[in-house]
């Protein structure tokens, strides 16, 4: 089975269509709108996380370079596995001071919780980048490939492997699942609070595999107590300077080139109030456009290996309807969807 | 000895002019956001982070973990003055700080809190300068059953505490576990106990809660004693801090065990909060004057203090070893440390070893420096329980609306405070212990994530929480604690019967 959440547009027709939109939008416009008040940058999770360290660089750099004129506050709204923070954006109709950044819990809270909201009852603004998965082993373990991890699974039996992944019903849990039914193996899924513990439950072999995303685990990597198997993605990542002695980025095969055909990559997208003009949305598409283009947020992508994937307008809409048929899809497979 | 020689590079490279400023400026703000409750380390980090991008690395982790320090010092404020825990790991420390404050010795409360997290974070800092790699790996061994063990120590020191009844100290514990339990879930991602409302899916925070329980609780209770129009008869000159130091050596011992407990919870990542609760259990439990705790007992600001400040301090080790946070503030730290380019991990010593060094070194000068800004307040801070209750009230009451508040910029929360106050009221009246409704409210999800992961590793199998020395010997020692109030009755019932016999 493959799991592919790529648009068939492909990646060089992205920066074309977005700029097009963008710019007969922004000429059609007789004044550019601008905030005359500081504006609110809500993170759907808690401090810390991966969303939360994303927004607070995107704050730092756009204070440091002054591309905005207001200042932008984050603030956190993590209740209800980020539902609080999306029902805040959702219900402040027309209201241009508030933008939010998303993880896949954009798609993962409503199905799994019931909790009313999804993106269409938002603004899409823009798609930042892609996080990647990778599925990581205990550098002690004698498994040198995803197939030889995957069969020591099935020999294994169901459920006596154990995968540490963040959350419940979230990414992690919907990858495994996607894994699972892949390769008709069954593992004990372990949810736990953030992906920095749950590296360091596998360093200490309190889990036998994780997918955790290249951020969350490459310090232990680097230190040679974790092996990457493979990268949930349909091509390998395009760093080549080498993170550990021997290995870059773009040395971890493919799931599907390691022979176990599932890819799977997280939105870091930006989203507005329903009912904003279409003014309201260039501004910001514009200032980060201005913040992708600097060094800092350039060091961040390459550090963290994010897939640089930048999308506005139409062509993000469709990647979106896209991206939530396929959690529906996932996750009625795997039996996460609210009753 | 390496780590000497590194450390003193590690001095070089801290003391200029411009991060001796940073430490200063840190722990001033720090001691304010830790003053006021609900604003806490974590968010005054996080707000201010964004502000360092354009300082260099060192001297901006200087400034932020400085104002982590202060916030550690901060927290103790209002737990001694109004009862209102600034941070949750104040919240033991109000047991006998209030008390003693309210008898006329807020001074000597104070410098007792404030010299003990000295102390505790001192303790800690050489633990991480001499030990760091090694107290890394054992931090390694900690899985969801270790955890849980812990959780169930700190539970086990805590129970047979209070003097009230056992069944009302039962009942208390359980409605905070039922009040823990409400929110998402998780292990299956589900919301539970909601009823549908979007205000209660981000669940009961322990902070706001214990503002209410304690702060406003207390209010109440002071109006209905008779609106008290004099302040508290304070004498308060500068020598009460000399004063007091001279009785402290006699307490090393809960110094020395309260550090211990306070390393072992920051490393593992336990956590300050649990830290203080088991510091204070244990040292009423080995106290000669065990009568005393709740009262005013020194004691009981010196031992959770201690253990708090300690678990503060180093749970910067595991972050920095391991790049787990071991505490919310060194999580927004942690992500600070990457925006820099930094990469915490086993690395990190190695090929940074400037940067480490001399955070490890501005520990010991953030906190001196820390002890010094919090020790010249004392008079002042003594001085507030000087202000009539009618004017000082309404302060505390803002105090209160503002801390819940920011915890999570709801407005709700600030409702949700209004009824905890009336619930801690009622509590009181009825004299049923706040202590364990908060305790189980705090640990009660952190230990139910725990149990049921263990379980989910083992599948179902209970003896995981037996299956190697460590969880072993932490349940044990849980169980142990748990029975010996039980045991000491028994064998001075046997002793009698002896007796009679005879």
């Amino acid at each position: 089975m493959a799991i592919s959440m790529k648009s068939a547009f492909g990646k060089t027709l992205v920066g074309v269509m977005g700029a097009g939109l963008v710019a007969s939008v922004s000429t059609s416009a007789l004044a550019a709108w601008e905030p005359e008040k500081q504006v609110e940058f809500v993170v759907p999770a808690g401090t810390g996380g991966g969303a939360d360290q994303m927004a607070r660089l995107m704050q730092g750099i756009i204070v440091k370079h002054n591309l905005m004129k207001q200042s932008l506050v984050v603030v956190n709204k993590s209740g209800g596995a980020g539902a609080e923070g999306f029902l805040s954006v959702k219900n402040a109709k027309g209201d241009p001071y508030k933008i939010i950044i998303t993880l896949s819990n954009l798609f993962t809270t409503p199905l799994a919780t019931g909790v009313p909201f999804n993106w269409k009852d938002m603004t899409p603004v823009a798609m930042l980048a892609l996080d990647q998965f990778i599925l990581w082993v205990n550098a002690e373990k004698p498994y040198k490939t995803a197939k030889e991890y995957i069969d020591a699974a099935k020999a294994a039996g169901p459920g006596k492997m154990k995968m540490g992944g963040t959350g419940s019903k979230q990414e992690d849990q919907i990858l495994t699942a996607g894994l699972e039914k892949a390769t008709g193996t069954k593992f004990s899924y372990i949810p736990y609070k953030g992906g920095g513990e749950v590296a360091v439950q596998l360093v200490g072999n309190h889990v036998d595999s994780t997918v955790n995303n290249p951020a969350e685990a490459v310090a232990q990597w680097r230190a040679g107590s974790l092996r990457a198997l493979c990268v949930f993605d349909d091509t390998r990542m395009p760093y080549k300077a080498k993170v550990t002695p021997t290995q870059s980025w773009n040395d971890i095969p493919t799931c599907k080139e390691a022979g176990v055909p599932t890819d799977y990559v997280m939105l870091r997208g930006i989203f507005m109030a329903p009912g904003v003009s279409a003014d309201q949305v260039t501004y910001f598409v514009e200032v980060f456009k201005k913040m992708m283009a600097t060094p800092e947020w350039k060091e961040y992508m390459e550090k963290g290996a994010f897939q640089q994937t930048f999308m506005s307008g139409k062509e993000f809409a469709d990647w979106l309807g896209k991206a939530e048929a396929l959690h529906k899809q996932l996750m009625s497979e795997a039996g996460f969807l609210a009753k | 000895m390496e780590e000497l020689s590194l450390l003193f590079n590690g001095f070089a490279i801290a003391i200029t002019p411009y991060n001796i400023a940073m430490m200063f400026v840190g722990t001033i703000l720090g001691v304010l956001i830790g003053t006021l409750p609900g604003l806490g380390g974590a968010n005054g980090v996080a707000i201010l982070l964004p502000l360092t991008f354009s300082m260099e690395p060192t001297s901006a982790i200087i400034m932020l973990s400085c104002i982590y320090w202060g916030a550690l010092f901060g927290g103790a404020i209002t737990s001694i003055l109004f009862n209102i825990p600034g941070e949750p790991w104040s919240v033991a420390t109000t047991f006998d700080g209030f008390p003693l404050a309210q008898k006329g010795s807020p001074g000597e409360a104070l410098t007792a809190a404030f010299t003990s997290s000295f102390i505790g974070a001192f303790f800690a800092v050489l633990v991480i300068t001499f030990l760091a790699p090694m107290v890394a790996k054992f931090a390694l061994k900690f899985g969801p059953a270790e955890f849980f063990a812990v959780q169930l120590l700190t539970f086990c020191s805590f129970v047979g505490m209070s003097k009230e009844p056992p069944f009302k100290t039962i009942a208390a514990m359980m409605i905070g576990f039922a009040l823990a339990s409400v929110g998402m879930d998780s292990v299956t991602g589900q919301l539970r106990l909601t009823f549908g409302s979007e205000e209660m899916m981000r669940g009961f925070d322990f902070l706001i809660a214990v503002i209410g329980l304690f702060g406003l609780g207390e209010i109440l209770m002071t109006m209905e004693e008779g609106l008290a129009f004099k302040g508290t008869e304070a004498k308060i000159n500068a020598r009460v801090v000399f004063q007091t130091w001279a009785k402290l050596p006699q307490y090393w011992a809960t110094s020395l065990r309260s550090s211990l407990i306070g390393c072992w919870m920051g490393i593992t990542p336990g956590g300050a909060t649990p830290a203080s609760f088991m510091a204070y259990g244990i040292a009423k439990k080995f106290a000669k004057n065990p009568e005393g705790f709740g009262k005013g007992e020194l004691e009981g600001i010196i031992a959770p203090e201690t253990a708090a400040h300690a678990a503060g301090t180093s749970a910067l080790l595991p972050m920095l070893t391991l790049g787990i946070p071991g505490s919310p503030t060194a999580a927004v730290l942690l992500g600070g440390l990457l925006i820099w380019g930094l990469q915490p991990g086993p690395l990190l010593f190695v090929e940074k070893a400037d940067f480490v060094w001399g955070l490890i070194a501005s520990m010991y000068l953030g906190n001196l420096a820390g002890l010094i800004v919090v020790l010249t307040t004392v008079p002042y801070f003594a001085a507030i329980l000087k202000i009539p209750f009618s004017i000082i009230a309404p302060v505390i009451l803002v105090i209160c609306a503002i801390g819940s508040y920011t915890v999570a910029n709801a407005e709700f929360d600030m409702i949700l405070m209004l009824i905890f106050g009336v619930i801690g009221y009622v509590f009181k009246k009825l004299s049923y212990p706040l202590a364990p409704m908060v305790l189980a409210l705090v640990l009660g999800k952190m230990a139910e994530g725990s149990f049921r992961q263990a379980l989910l590793s083992s599948q179902g199998d209970l003896s995981i929480f037996w299956s190697n020395g460590l969880v072993g010997g932490i349940s044990g020692l849980a169980i142990l604690l748990l029975i010996s109030p039980l045991l000491a009755k028994l064998w001075s019932l046997a002793k009698g019967g002896n007796k009679a016999a005879a």
